[in-house]
């Protein structure tokens, strides 16, 4: 099972993939609404993208207020 | 259908309708690409009775409140029925909210039973508030087996043999209460009657019947009033079919349409468009010959349906598109927030309505709906059988507010008595929307006169609810506002919200002070977020009670700057 920081990393590389943005351009904290340009059904578009890369399931409302990386990472990293 | 003009009860029409299409499909529930649960009319009812004696046996009497806090799935309408069957109250809750805001209005509910989903749940039980919880019986589902429920039941393991007692409820009697907004500040629990309701569902039946057959995607939030309307009520007493898809993501959302052929369904505008947006990369990507081919076919499809939808001439002429949706769609249902016309022109020149209509929680479901008779893509359609409206105040152009009277209309505000004085005058509702009737009778929404903002998701938005996340702002006082409500403008796209901030004396807006007027708004979902702020150099006027004067704060404000004064955060 990776740890925190390597679940954070592998979300940052996949979201710079996922949105074809530099993975240099983003960091843990970043608002990803903003940084990336997205609304919330891209998120959960991305969130799919995850789900399958972790093996895990998340409903959409565990999304409901997170908007930077680092929470993401920590609610997919309590599921695994 | 049944005839609801019988009944006095949502619980006696839902019972007889359960009896009456014992055999035919009622729910379906995918969750993902899997579906999960499918019942006919006679399992759901051999699941809910049960439930339902186990309630009583409990202490669950007539009158009683149940919050429910569920996403779209089986158990919230089985659980809705029990609820129901027992004469009880129900407060249906969104699951979107915080534990804490949860808590907040369980608590002004007094709610005596709550039934809620596993992680909703845990998230509750972590909440520092939670040991203020009085909430008597609380049934959590899907919980795994061997967890440590703080107290609570198994639903899954809360039944009991023998048939419960029947409990019939007058026309006035309250049904439920559903929250309009006041999570940060002030409840406002609408209290709608049987009658509300079965009353709305009458109209709304007049229009857009169900019948068995029917398959309505479920993907609006049960709790929502258009949800709890057209995904139960409905399709329950007319013996149609509920399909719950407990996911909005819009890949599950495009296949659940193909997978389940399904007829109805109610979207707010962010999906529509979104729907929109995928088809038209989908038509952008095409080879030009079959542009060629398309783009004609589009053409003779609106002209023919110029008059009225022609839904089998349309799946004749353009078949590949009609697959995408499954072959049977008759109708997108929207409404709860603005939506363009040129995304609802878009569907029907392809030969797919998009039903556009206006209501509010105050007013049960909806109040106004396009019949498409004919078709209005500027509009927000015609009051819908026994709905009364008006505009107050009209300015040259004819717009004012819009005022309804009918038997759909809430009883008032829970607990709340000034409130609804302010909000129902001589039986006539206040919406706070303005509007204006065109030459046809179709309702054309202009603007708000509240101060509030709709999201393209279809969230209503109080500034009142938000404040509370800027507590202790190193500032003399600030306050916040939707910009619409300082600088009124005739329409509803790009609403923002804006802080406004009264500073100490020689103390100037710096880096620190932005820094922690971001942090506050990271607290909070996106979509609540302020996006700008205002500098105003005099002392908020307050009441006696210190509460802000909102309505003169913002009047000055309106006259003393610009909207171009804002700067954005």
């Amino acid at each position: 099972m990776p740890n925190a920081n390597e679940t954070l990393n592998e979300i940052l590389n996949l979201a710079a993939t996922h949105f074809k943005v530099p993975r240099d351009k983003l960091s843990p904290d970043d608002d990803f609404f903003k940084t990336l340009g997205i609304d919330s059904l891209q998120t959960l578009e991305l969130l799919t993208r995850l789900e399958h890369h972790f093996q895990v399931e998340l409903p959409d409302y565990e999304l409901q207020g997170v908007s930077d990386f680092r929470t993401l990472a920590s609610k997919i990293q309590t599921r695994l | 259908m049944l005839d609801l003009q019988q009944y006095t009860c949502l619980g006696a029409a839902l019972r007889d309708a359960l009896d009456r299409f014992g055999p035919e499909t009622c729910l379906i529930e995918a969750d993902r690409d899997r579906e999960k649960t499918r019942l006919t009319y006679s399992d759901f009812k051999e699941i809910a009775l049960p439930l339902a004696r186990a309630l009583e046996d409990a202490d669950f009497d007539p009158g009683d409140r149940a919050a429910i806090i569920m996403t779209n799935q089986s158990k919230w309408l089985i659980s809705a029925y029990a609820i129901l069957y027992c004469g009880g109250v129900l407060v249906p809750l969104d699951y979107k909210l915080t534990a804490a805001e949860q808590l907040q209005l369980l608590a002004h509910s007094k709610a005596k039973l709550l039934i809620v989903e596993y992680y909703l749940w845990r998230a509750i039980t972590l909440s520092p508030d939670f040991q203020s919880i009085k909430t008597k019986t609380v049934l959590v589902t899907e919980a795994p087996l061997g967890t440590d429920l703080c107290g609570a039941f198994r639903w899954e393991d809360f039944k009991r043999k023998g048939a419960p007692d029947f409990v019939m409820r007058k026309k006035d009697d309250v049904a439920c209460i559903v929250y309009s907004s006041g999570t940060g500040g002030r409840p406002k629990g609408c209290v709608l009657t049987h009658e509300n309701y079965l009353e709305q569902c009458r109209a709304l039946t007049a229009w857009y019947p169900f019948w068995p057959g029917v398959r309505y995607l479920s993907i609006l939030p049960t709790n929502h009033a258009i949800d709890f309307m057209v995904g139960f009520i409905g399709p329950f007493v007319c013996g149609a079919c509920v399909v719950h898809l407990r996911t909005l993501r819009p890949e599950f959302v495009r296949d659940a349409f193909v997978r389940y052929r399904i007829t109805y369904v109610s979207l707010v505008p962010m999906i529509v468009k979104n729907l929109e947006r995928g088809l038209r990369a989908k038509f952008d990507e095409l080879p030009s010959w079959k542009r060629f081919f398309l783009d004609p076919l589009i053409g003779l499809n609106k002209l023919l349906t110029r008059r009225r939808p022609r839904v089998k001439l349309s799946r004749s002429l353009l078949p590949g598109v009609h697959r995408g949706f499954g072959g049977e769609l008759l109708a997108i249902i929207t409404g709860g927030a603005f939506i363009e016309p040129q995304t609802v022109q878009f569907f029907y020149d392809l030969g797919i309505p998009v039903i556009n209509g206006y209501g509010l929680t105050e007013a049960g479901t909806a109040l106004t709906l396009n019949d498409l008779n004919p078709f209005r893509a500027d509009t927000v359609g015609r009051p819908l059988p026994g709905v009364e409206l008006r505009i107050l105040n009209a300015d040259a152009e004819g717009v004012g507010e819009v005022a309804a009277r009918s038997k759909t209309v809430m009883s008032h505000y829970l607990d709340d008595p000034e409130l609804t004085l302010e909000t129902i005058v001589d039986g006539w509702l206040l919406t706070g929307d303005l509007g204006r009737f065109d030459g046809q009778g179709h309702l054309q929404l202009f603007g708000r006169k509240k101060n509030m903002i709709v999201t393209q998701g279809g969230k209503n938005i109080y500034p009142e609810d938000i404040e509370t996340a800027f507590d202790g702002l190193p500032v003399k006082e600030y306050c916040v506002f939707a910009a619409n409500y300082i600088w009124p403008k005739k329409e509803l796209t790009q609403e923002t919200l804006v802080i406004v901030l009264r500073l100490e004396q020689n103390q100037t807006v710096d880096s620190k002070l932005l820094e922690e007027i971001s942090a506050r708004n990271r607290r909070l979902p996106d979509f609540k977020r302020v996006s700008a702020y205002l500098v105003w150099d005099k002392d908020f006027l307050r009441t006696a009670s210190m509460k802000i004067k909102r309505q003169v704060l913002a009047e000055a404000i309106g006259r003393a700057a610009k909207q171009s004064d804002i700067v954005q955060l």
